[in-house]
């Protein structure tokens, strides 16, 4: 009997020990926010009762992959990942006013009423236009790098 | 999603469906840039229908769709898509350049190089080697 009670104690003590053991939900969080500020600064982490749960950006669904290994890494029990792949975009490019006269000059050539004017990234357009012939010269000047095409086109 | 972004999502969404590569789409002070490479011809137009159903007249001043067209490496013909005019040969890329040949509307010619996107480099079946602007241009086969 004296056996059985002393056993039931260590049992106790051993398990409040692994209790105490057991890493806070406050430092897995920090733990999974470190690994993740490089790769996905985006994401906010939150972790109840070793639950991580993954909000906010990712860049591609490899790095989504990847911070749901990192959590499960940093001691997170399961891992809830709710994050959403949005493309890191590029800005647009916008060419210098001198090439792109140029180049809006080579594309409005064959169109005598069409006068363009070129200022500051911005083409603008004045004249007149077969309505049919409309669609093509705009799908050349879209290519050419402008910052907006401002089109008064009349067409006929 | 901002009003911009709305307004040609139809475009994005059909780019999407359409398997346009390297596809982004993205505003920057009031406008919209939508860029992206397209499989074919055809699929570019589709795209451009899209936009002329949103703005018919293109006047709205808050786009910017650049979409190219994929010229696939082992396309060497290319037809001349005039109206019905010849089609200059230059010496070089700009019309600025001195005319060094023509070639007749809807006639089939070599295409040399198109690292240059607006003007590409083409030969005629006479010889005549020079820039010809590549909208006049349609891959062949």
């Amino acid at each position: 009997m004296k056996l059985f009670k002393m056993t039931m104690a260590l049992a106790l003590m051993l398990s409040l020990s692994l209790a105490g053991c057991k890493p806070k939900d406050s430092e897995i969080k920090a733990k999974i926010e470190s690994k993740l500020s490089a790769e996905a600064p985006n994401v906010m982490v939150s972790v109840t009762e070793g639950v991580a749960t993954l909000t906010g950006e990712v860049k591609d669904e490899a790095t989504k992959t990847m911070i749901e290994t990192d959590a499960k890494t940093a001691g997170a029990t399961s891992v809830v990942n709710n994050t959403m792949v949005t493309p890191a975009f590029t800005p647009p490019v916008i060419v210098s006013d001198d090439p792109l006269s140029n180049s809006v000059r080579d594309a409005t050539k064959d169109y005598p009423g069409v006068n363009a004017v070129v200022s500051d990234g911005v083409i603008m357009l004045t004249g007149t236009i077969e309505k049919a012939n409309l669609p093509k010269l705009m799908m050349t000047l879209n290519g050419l790098g402008a910052k907006r095409i401002d089109n008064k086109l009349e067409t006929k | 999603m901002s009003t911009l972004t709305s307004k040609y999502q139809p475009i994005v969404d059909a780019a999407t469906a359409a398997g346009i590569t390297d596809l982004q789409a993205r505003e920057q002070d009031g406008v919209m840039y939508i860029d992206g490479t397209a499989p074919s011809g055809a699929v570019k137009d589709q795209l451009w229908a899209k936009y002329g159903a949103i703005d018919p007249n293109f006047t709205g001043g808050d786009l910017i769709m650049n979409i190219k067209t994929n010229v696939d490496a082992t396309v060497t013909k290319v037809r001349v898509t005039t109206d019905s005019s010849n089609l200059n040969i230059r010496k070089g890329p700009g019309t600025d350049q001195e005319i060094v040949g023509k070639a007749a509307h809807d006639e089939v010619i070599t295409l040399v190089s198109n690292s240059n996107e607006q003007w590409w480099l083409v030969r005629t079946a006479d010889g005549e080697e020079g820039y010809a602007y590549a909208a006049y241009l349609t891959p062949e086969g």
